[in-house]
């Protein structure tokens, strides 16, 4: 074992010796690695990055407890004509199934039209109006920056009041103060009882918690949508935990199944919408994503490594002699061999914590543009792990081919 | 005692369809504290005798035992471990390495052997002082003269105590009076008990040797102890 670490520390002198005194071409040779690693941290928190604005996204819209009764099935694969076909949910139908749950810790109407909102000059065009009941909040991970959700009482009596997504109240309040201002939701006076915080979505544009207004679901009956040909609602259920979905899923079904009178030969007339399914999407988007991304860093690194093994092939060549020497008093085989490796694995370090630092650094460029990456630990041990294996691999080459050279013809190398 | 013991040895090159023998049959022994020195004209097969006796190259033919080893039948493992701690090379161009110091250039065989860090310094001075270059330690190669270089080199040959220092022109690159220098040393050596095989074309450097043996095609031409040796003395260093 020391035998070992004598060697691996004279290997390592060799190989900074031979770095100062080629210190142009190293320097050359080693950027090839600097840019190959530095765009593969880049491209892989960048990846990830997506991946969990993605994740973040889909449940800060529907969340992962939650199914959502609905007609339409919202990423399916049922075309579209065959949904149109089918019934409406109605209050009537919420009320009924809400008596027969017994497994969901609740369960929420919900509908929605996109209406223009107003306070005084301030006009924001297109947002989310979500009519629903007290209970909604139960479904979300709402927070507030002021006030509160409304009422039961608030929510039967249709009372216009309405709690405003972060986004939309910085557009209407520029100056802040927005709670208990009444603003107008197209032409309709609305009393701000709530503002939430402003939490950024990355996935579906506009669609998201912050662009949306929320109001009781009668008063959205009231004022903007027909109780009975309004198109339907959609039924929030909330399970206790992401363990219990599969569960609330089932009794959901035959909970609708039987509120639609369905026969046993009779298909479901209406979908149970999950997170999981719009996880799958994403996942299988940003499997593409990944896949292309890291395939063409990857190229960038592979070309790297070529002109790796390129100058380790030159260094044995012009360093023929130095070998011819080294055997002749008594170095082994694998002793030259670990000498070249150590040599190219410790260049292709030198790059790779160079690109590293160029990686860290351009990820904070990239920050400034709300664009999400944050390079993690895991990223320093890939950097690293990957200039390693890079120097390692290309060094095998070209260091066996040291180890293999005859000493007598190696010493007489002019 | 033997320490080298040859027999029959032969060593045949295929170049394109033709055989050249380099060596085509030679036997000899050589004892502890011999100072042998082979000689022969270019195309004599010294230096395929020298390659074989170093265990840098391996007889086609023949026995070659060395100290008690059988070496024409190791691998390149066991040849490199035997050169490491058996042999001590000394070569024309003194085949140092051109950045290292003389101290680190004459640590490297221990390095090696494995030799521990204090050990090997220790054995590395103590085998410049043998050589008068204590005060050169953190020179390199090119900040030492010919001479210099040269007994750097023979300390490198010295540090593992070795059984035969192998000399091949060891005065070949140097002027006549830094080569009689190089001899003093190896007179030194060769009073301490070492063992020494000096490889040379030139008559008057083979006379400081006590036995010459002529090559001449790949045979022994002629192996004869000489009566009156030339004892080097040294002409700027005091040893």
């Amino acid at each position: 074992m020391s035998h070992f670490i004598y060697e691996l520390k004279e290997g390592l002198i060799i190989a900074f010796n031979a770095i100062r005194a080629n210190k142009i071409r190293s320097i050359l040779t080693t950027l090839g690695i600097v840019i190959g690693v530095a765009s593969v941290v880049l491209m892989s928190t960048a990846i990830k990055g997506i991946d969990e604005s993605f994740q973040s996204s889909a449940s800060s819209i529907m969340g992962t407890e939650n199914i959502f009764v609905d007609k339409w099935s919202w990423f399916g694969d049922i075309p579209w004509w065959e949904l149109r076909n089918r019934r409406d949910i109605t209050m009537e139908d919420y009320e009924e199934f809400k008596d027969q749950a017994t497994l969901p810790l609740a369960v929420v109407p919900r509908t929605g039209r996109r209406q223009p909102a107003s306070h005084n000059d301030q006009i924001v065009e297109g947002c989310f109006i979500i009519g629903t009941n007290q209970d909604y909040i139960k479904t979300t991970e709402l927070k507030f920056t002021e006030g509160r959700f409304f009422s039961e009482i608030e929510s039967k009596a249709a009372r216009r009041v309405c709690v405003v997504g972060g986004e939309i109240a910085e557009k209407l309040f520029p100056r802040g103060n927005g709670l208990d201002q009444v603003i107008k939701i197209k032409d309709k006076k609305y009393k701000v009882i709530g503002i939430n915080d402003k939490q950024g979505s990355f996935l579906f544009g506009d669609f998201n918690p912050d662009n949306m207004i929320y109001i009781p679901i009668e008063a959205m009956f009231k004022d903007f949508q027909s109780r009975h040909r309004g198109g339907g609602i959609t039924i929030s259920v909330r399970a206790e935990s992401n363990q219990m979905v599969p569960a609330v899923t089932e009794e959901a079904i035959s909970i609708m199944r039987r509120v639609r009178g369905l026969k046993y030969d009779e298909i479901d007339d209406f979908s149970i919408n999950k997170q999981d399914t719009l996880l799958d999407m994403i996942n299988q988007s940003v499997g593409v994503i990944q896949i292309a991304g890291l395939f063409i860093t990857g190229l960038a690194l592979f070309v790297g490594a070529i002109g790796i093994m390129n100058i380790m092939f030159v260094s044995v060549k012009e360093r023929t002699r130095e070998i011819g020497i080294r055997k002749a008093i008594g170095a082994k085989k694998r002793t030259i061999l670990g000498q070249f490796i150590y040599e190219s694995a410790f260049i292709c370090l030198i790059g790779g914590l160079i690109g590293l630092f160029i990686a860290v650094l351009g990820a904070k460029i990239i920050e400034q543009y709300d664009f999400p990456v944050s390079i993690q630990i895991d990223a320093v041990i890939l950097a690293i792990g990957i200039s390693l294996l890079t120097g390692v691999l290309s060094g095998i080459a070209p260091a066996y081919t040291a180890a293999k050279m005859d000493a007598v013809d190696a010493l007489r190398y002019e | 005692m033997n320490i080298i013991t040859i027999e029959h040895i032969a060593k045949i090159y295929q170049v394109g369809s033709e055989e050249v023998r380099a060596l085509s049959d030679v036997s000899l022994t050589i004892d502890k504290n011999e100072y042998v020195a082979i000689m022969g004209p270019s195309g004599s097969g010294k230096s395929t005798l020298m390659n074989i006796l170093g265990c840098l190259d391996t007889p086609t033919k023949g026995l070659y035992t060395f100290t008690g080893n059988n070496v024409s039948e190791m691998d390149d493992n066991d040849l490199a471990a035997i050169r490491n701690r058996e042999i001590g090379f000394v070569f024309q161009t003194f085949n140092l390495l051109p950045r290292s110091d003389s101290l680190h250039n004459v640590e490297l065989p221990l390095i090696y052997a494995g030799t521990s860090k204090e050990e090997r310094k220790e054995r590395a001075i103590e085998a410049l002082k043998k050589v008068g270059l204590e005060d050169r330690m953190d020179h390199r190669p090119n900040e030492l003269s010919g001479g210099q270089r040269q007994r750097v080199a023979v300390a490198r040959a010295l540090v593992t105590n070795p059984s035969i220092i192998l000399a091949d022109e060891p005065t070949g690159n140097l002027d006549t009076k830094t080569g009689e220098d190089i001899m003093a040393l190896f007179e030194n050596l060769y009073n301490q008990g070492n063992t020494i095989i000096l490889v040379t074309h030139e008559e008057y450097i083979a006379e400081h040797a006590n036995r010459i043996i002529r090559l001449r095609d790949g045979l022994i031409e002629k192996d004869e102890i000489i009566a009156n040796r030339r004892v080097a003395q040294p002409q700027q260093l005091e040893i």
